[in-house]
């Protein structure tokens, strides 16, 4: 593809102990890509994503954002520039309105620089900038769907939410770590096209998935790891058909049937 | 018979003055305003007039100096533990940090009282934050352990190396001119410090500092740095520690080590648990309940520990949520008891 990767991921290795949990690991993600992450449990993708955002630091290897290695910087310093995620397990204040929750991102230096999403915050209040990034991505205002305390919301808003306090920072690229697990049918449905507004917004996505076929509708490209190395990446077709992929992650025939 | 109670059960309705007055429409009337007003009034003129209510009794004046003292040190711990997550043992610390700094300030560098107290405030917060800065990574019962150590620590160290006068302490401070003026700034830098806290924790910087109390990674995801918010917590309760430590410094015109004494980190969680902990006006409750009650067990001799300990103990078994958790929602619903 054309142009600079806006992040690329060089040899990264991280060891928990003796555990190998990233081998080697390398990629490259251009700007407005949405790329998946695949793998069996306990393959690495979110030791992966957590190395990537700071959370955990690689033992060697480079992690360059926009050409800057990330990799010993602090997860604030590297959310302030633009690189965010969202937690595999939500992690939303649950005494708080939906909406209150979204006041600690819009407090953040990056927020108040950038105005938030669109620019909203130089316009009113966090809370009504709250509220309307909450709109935006599926909380109903009609319905007060934003004002509720966030411990009564269902699953669907809390992955939301955790997605809301991502875009409150306008951020360039966001790693989204299993947006769709625990989600039903439906809440499902209603998501993807969430995640392809969010492409055509300009922010480019990592998507850590284990749910393949929604996944293989948004993904231009896919990453497969197994024990912490990449063992395939491509697009989609191409890498469901890699004969180390079925072997290692699918097992089987079957899942193409799913597909 | 069991189930007879489990048919039952207690149903709580908020009132509807609270329901109304909770949003922008608390000034819809003197009732309203009223009800919301109260329980605020009732503390700050009650605090107000009580100088003139003791004035027969000096003790009791001097004890309600103390009262305010610890006051400022439980909204601190309060504060600290409840909104920042930091359960600081720290008390002693900054009663003498603030001690020491406004002796050193007065004797050594002629500084008048009224100048003393607020140096001795900020640059005590600044010392105590710089001392605690290393600790701040730590959570819950290991920052308590550590803060711990420092006044032990500090206590120590002026003991062994005898400087800042050595186990004599700093004498020779000015007091202040006359015991009305020691109690109303106390009480009035008090309440100051509660209603301002009490302010801080519902604007939205507040809702930063409970996001790193509950969820501290969700706040580093959210491009906030958690130890400087922490660093800014520390500073704001040590502050109040160090301005209730340099005004102590003042009222016996004396520094010492026994400004380092556990009491100034014991009784305020003491008072918090009696008054209730998040509430911010709670632990100034308990003090106002636990600071005259040890005052009053005096006579027991060395049973007054003991005693002290047994009322504690029944606050926390009988009414462990807590005094002012227990008054507002007395005050702000109704209860009862309803058919299942």
């Amino acid at each position: 593809m054309a142009g600079e990767p806006i992040l690329s991921v060089r040899d990264v290795n991280k060891t928990f102990g003796g555990v190998k949990a990233l081998t080697e690991v390398s990629f490259d993600l251009n700007p407005g890509d949405i790329l998946g992450v695949i793998g069996p449990n306990g393959s690495g993708k979110t030791t992966l994503v957590n190395v990537i955002t700071g959370f955990v630091k690689a033992d060697s290897g480079q992690v360059l954002y926009k050409g800057k290695n990330l990799v010993g910087t602090a997860p604030h310093k590297i959310a302030d520039r633009g690189l965010t995620r969202t937690f595999q397990v939500m992690r939303p204040y649950y005494s708080l309105p939906a909406y209150k929750n979204l006041i600690v991102p819009l407090f953040s230096p990056r927020a108040r620089r950038t105005g938030g999403w669109r620019g909203g915050g130089r316009m009113g209040s966090r809370d009504t900038v709250a509220v309307d990034i909450l709109e935006e991505i599926g909380f109903e205002r009609e319905s007060y769907v934003p004002y509720k305390t966030a411990s009564s919301l269902p699953t669907g808003y809390l992955k939301r939410l955790e997605l809301a306090r991502c875009l409150a920072l306008r951020p360039e690229i966001i790693i989204c770590d299993e947006v769709f697990s625990g989600l039903s049918m439906s809440e499902m449905a209603s998501m993807v096209p969430l995640m392809e507004k969010l492409q055509m917004e300009g922010i480019t996505l990592i998507m850590v998935e284990h749910r393949l076929r929604e996944l293989f509708r948004l993904a231009n490209r896919v990453m497969v790891l197994n024990f912490g190395a990449k063992i395939a990446e491509g697009v989609p077709v191409e890498v469901m058909a890699d004969k180390q992929v079925k072997e290692a992650y699918f097992g089987s025939e079957e899942v193409f049937s799913y597909v | 018979m069991a189930k007879a109670h489990e048919s039952r059960r207690k149903e709580r309705l908020d009132r509807g003055v609270k329901v109304r007055s909770d949003g922008v429409y608390a000034v819809a009337s003197w009732r309203e305003m009223a009800f919301l007003l109260g329980p605020r009034l009732l503390l700050i003129a009650g605090l107000l007039i009580m100088p003139l209510v003791l004035w027969p009794v000096p003790y009791w004046q001097k004890v309600l100096t103390i009262i305010c003292i610890y006051s400022l040190l439980a909204i601190g711990f309060d504060f600290l533990a409840h909104y920042v997550g930091l359960v600081s043992l720290g008390g002693a610390l900054y009663i003498g940090v603030g001690a020491y700094i406004a002796a050193l300030l007065n004797t050594e560098m002629g500084l008048p009282l009224w100048a003393t107290i607020p140096l001795a405030t900020v640059l005590g917060g600044m010392v105590c934050t710089v001392l605690l800065w290393p600790c701040l990574p730590l959570r819950g019962v290991y920052f308590a352990i550590v803060s711990l150590m420092f006044p032990l620590l500090a206590a120590r160290l002026i003991e062994a190396f005898d400087i800042f006068g050595g186990t004599d302490g700093i004498m020779g401070l000015d007091g202040f001119p006359n015991r009305w003026s020691e109690m109303y700034v106390l009480i009035i830098c008090m309440l100051l410090a509660l209603f301002a806290l009490r302010r801080l924790v519902n604007e939205d910087v507040g809702l930063v500092f409970r996001g790193v109390k509950d969820n501290d990674q969700a706040v580093k995801a959210s491009g906030i740095d958690i130890t400087r918010y922490k660093a800014l917590g520390v500073f704001i309760a040590s502050s109040l520690g160090c301005l209730g430590g340099a005004c102590l410094a003042h009222i016996y015109m004396w520094a010492g080590i026994s400004q380092f004494a556990l009491d100034f980190s014991i009784i305020p969680i003491a008072a918090t648990v009696v008054g209730g902990g998040g509430t911010l006006a709670g632990p100034v409750i308990g003090c106002l309940i636990l600071v005259p009650i040890s005052e009053l067990l005096r006579d027991f001799g060395t049973l007054r520990i003991a005693v002290y300990a047994l009322i504690l103990m029944a606050f926390i078994v009988f009414k462990s949520e807590g005094l002012m958790s227990y008054g507002a929602r007395k005050y702000n619903q109704f209860e009862h008891w309803v058919e299942i």
